[in-house]
């Protein structure tokens, strides 16, 4: 009863957007696509929400076939688009009555499943939904996707454009959302939040790059992986890449993401040839891979 | 947004029907007279006497009369012969020469009648004047023409032109408010949303359609009270008939908003689209040049024009108190062309992307 995808293929005129994705969501299941703007999310979100017919391929979304099906689909899911897309001259609570009553339900029927994220937002249900921060909006738009009781739940990019203490409290409401059994699949581009999720897969250019959990995925991580730093990040990164046998070089906050490409690395080797280059300070250690560096990696 | 809707299109009414007019008056008149006679003093003291006419200058050369006439000084110059009142006892006979400025063709031909019309009421007393003069002769019988202008006595323009006007406000405002409102959902995601629901294409259509709806009946009611109110408008018909036909007419715009809104992506698109047809419809709609008078094949093409029928019915109903039966072919057509554009409407809505 999660969601099934097979093969799906689809094209803008020239851009290929997706490219024979196939993966299975569990039902139940907090399932994360996590890639880079342009990699295919929305289109294979709108595949699956019915918007758009695939060119090839099939999808089940909760058991009904996104073609065939289109009606029972629309009943069972709930969708929030990457952009904000209630009514902003609404208020609050009009927005939500208005798409609890084109479902055919009321607020009080489901309001059990809003409760703990409506509560935060109704000292505003007078204000215009266009009158509301980042944050509000996200939890405004996921009840109004949660009001008609969804068995799958369809968020773009939710937590885009949002500041990180919000970002936290949607993720905790995700989390509560799942233990009341809703397959919630949720999409991406900030690669911490995918370790928050119970299986992530990892898309770009169209293409699934690599689909598992988020600890399978980083202890997979091919490499050794070092945390570099010194006084000159700039210099630091220039001389790294000059390095002959380097493998990856990724700034990674004030440190730098190396990895070599032999298999007998000595730090100490690095130390010097840095110091050569006149760098001071020179810090390394080895650290663990995140899944910011296995999606480098596999998108390399 | 409300007052908006209402008050614009009401200023609209009531600047645009005291200013649409085709009465041409304040003409400024220059004369050469070569003459200096009495005679000559009477014609042009007939002209001084018109209420179209303000006599500005007696120019004493043609050059100076055309240079005049070259900056835009005076329309219309009247040349008035050397030896015109000996001509026209000797001779019976004698020619003014007048000058127009045609670069506006219509005015230009209102003025010319205007000229003709005070020559000949001139020309038939001199006649008079002149025959008891002369050795009498058998004078022929003069036949006089005297018109009726019926359904509106006094060719009064703005009877004319205040239901066209109405007319014209009704659908100006009802076809852009439906032709901006679903691709404007389209431009700020609503409608992504709505898509991902259970909601019926008919139901969404209906509840795009209906604040509209009311929106342009309301235009409606207001219009009509201005029209009777401030230009005094004769309201010979039955409002109840004026009502129906507005309802089903206001629902042919919809539709053909509401297409426009679901083939284009932006609201800047769907502006340019209404705009294209609003242009067209409202020059080809009788409004302004009758449709007679058109060529044929923009004739053929007035047929599949909403505007055309709603002048109709609005003229014909107000001025005239034209009854349902009167009326029934235009209501017929109005109801045919409304359930095809609703029917293209909901067809061409896709609840995808």
């Amino acid at each position: 009863m999660g969601i099934s995808i097979s093969n799906i293929s689809k094209s803008y005129k020239n851009v290929k957007a997706l490219q024979d994705i196939s993966f299975d969501v569990k039902p139940n299941e907090l399932f994360g696509l996590i890639g880079p703007d342009g990699a295919g999310k929305t289109t294979l979100f709108r595949i699956l929400t019915t918007l758009l017919f695939p060119d090839q391929g099939t999808a089940t979304v909760a058991g009904f076939d996104v073609v065939g099906d289109y009606k029972e689909i629309r009943k069972n899911v709930g969708y929030m688009p990457g952009r904000f897309s209630l009514y902003q001259d609404l208020t609050v609570e009009e927005n939500l009555n208005f798409f609890a009553t084109i479902f055919g339900t009321t607020i009080d029927e489901n309001y059990d499943l809003i409760k703990d994220i409506y509560v935060q937002i109704e000292p505003f249900k007078d204000r215009r939904a266009g009158k509301l921060s980042g944050g509000m909006k996200q939890k405004l738009a996921l009840s109004c996707a949660l009001i008609h009781k969804p068995k799958v739940l369809f968020l773009d990019e939710p937590t885009t454009g949002v500041d990180p203490v919000s970002r936290k409290e949607f993720w905790e409401m995700l989390k509560r959302l799942q233990q009341k059994g809703i397959t919630i699949l949720v999409s991406t581009p900030y690669m911490d939040e995918a370790a928050l999720c119970d299986r992530v897969a990892l898309i770009q250019d169209g293409r699934i790059l690599q689909i598992d959990t988020p600890e399978a995925i980083v202890k997979h991580y091919p490499k050794p992986i070092y945390n570099v730093g010194s006084n000159n990040m700039y210099q630091l990164i220039i001389s790294l890449k000059d390095y002959e046998f380097n493998h990856s070089v990724y700034p990674f906050g004030e440190f730098v993401h190396y990895t070599d490409s032999r298999t007998d690395f000595n730090p100490k080797e690095l130390r010097h040839y840095l110091e050569s280059k006149n760098l001071i300070d020179i810090e390394i250690e080895q650290t663990e891979a995140t899944i910011e560096d296995t999606f480098m990696e596999l998108a390399k | 947004m409300l007052p908006i809707i209402f008050v614009l299109p009401l200023l609209q009414l009531v600047i645009l029907s005291n200013a649409a007019t085709f009465e041409v008056k304040n003409i400024k008149f220059g004369y050469i007279d070569n003459d200096h006679s009495s005679t000559s003093r009477a014609l042009i003291e007939k002209f001084n006497a018109s209420t179209y006419f303000d006599v500005l200058t007696d120019f004493p050369s043609e050059a100076k009369a055309s240079s005049a006439m070259l900056k835009g000084e005076i329309d219309v110059v009247l040349e008035i012969p050397r030896h015109f009142a000996r001509d026209l006892q000797k001779e019976k006979h004698s020619s003014l020469g007048v000058t127009i400025n045609a670069i506006d063709g219509a005015a230009a031909g209102v003025e010319n009648v205007y000229i003709t019309q005070i020559i000949q009421s001139y020309n038939k007393n001199i006649r008079t004047d002149l025959a008891q003069i002369s050795d009498a002769q058998i004078q022929p019988v003069i036949i006089d023409a005297i018109p009726l202008f019926w359904y509106n006595e006094t060719l009064n323009y703005k009877t004319f032109m205040v239901p066209g006007i109405l007319v014209l406000l009704v659908t100006m405002i009802t076809l852009f408010l439906s032709g901006m409102n679903i691709v404007r959902e389209k431009e700020i995601g609503t409608l992504e949303q709505i898509n991902v629901t259970p909601i019926k294409k008919s139901q969404f259509i209906i509840g795009k359609l209906f604040p509209f709806w009311v929106i342009g009946m309301g235009l409606l009611t207001v219009g009509l009270i201005l029209a009777r109110l401030i230009f005094n408008v004769p309201m010979l018909g039955s409002l109840a008939l004026m009502y129906v036909y507005t309802s089903i007419y206001i629902l042919v715009v919809l539709g053909i908003g509401l297409f426009i809104s679901n083939f284009t992506d932006t609201q800047q698109q769907a502006m340019f689209i209404a705009w294209f047809f609003v242009v067209i419809f409202i020059l080809m709609s009788g409004l302004f040049t009758p449709i007679e008078s058109m060529p044929k094949w923009a004739q053929i093409i007035t047929e599949f024009n909403p505007i055309k029928y709603y002048v109709e019915v609005m003229r014909m109903v107000m001025l005239k108190g034209s009854g349902f039966k009167d009326i029934l072919p235009q209501l017929i057509k109005t109801l045919v062309y409304a359930i095809v554009m609703n029917g293209l409407a909901v067809w061409s809505y896709k609840k995808t992307i």
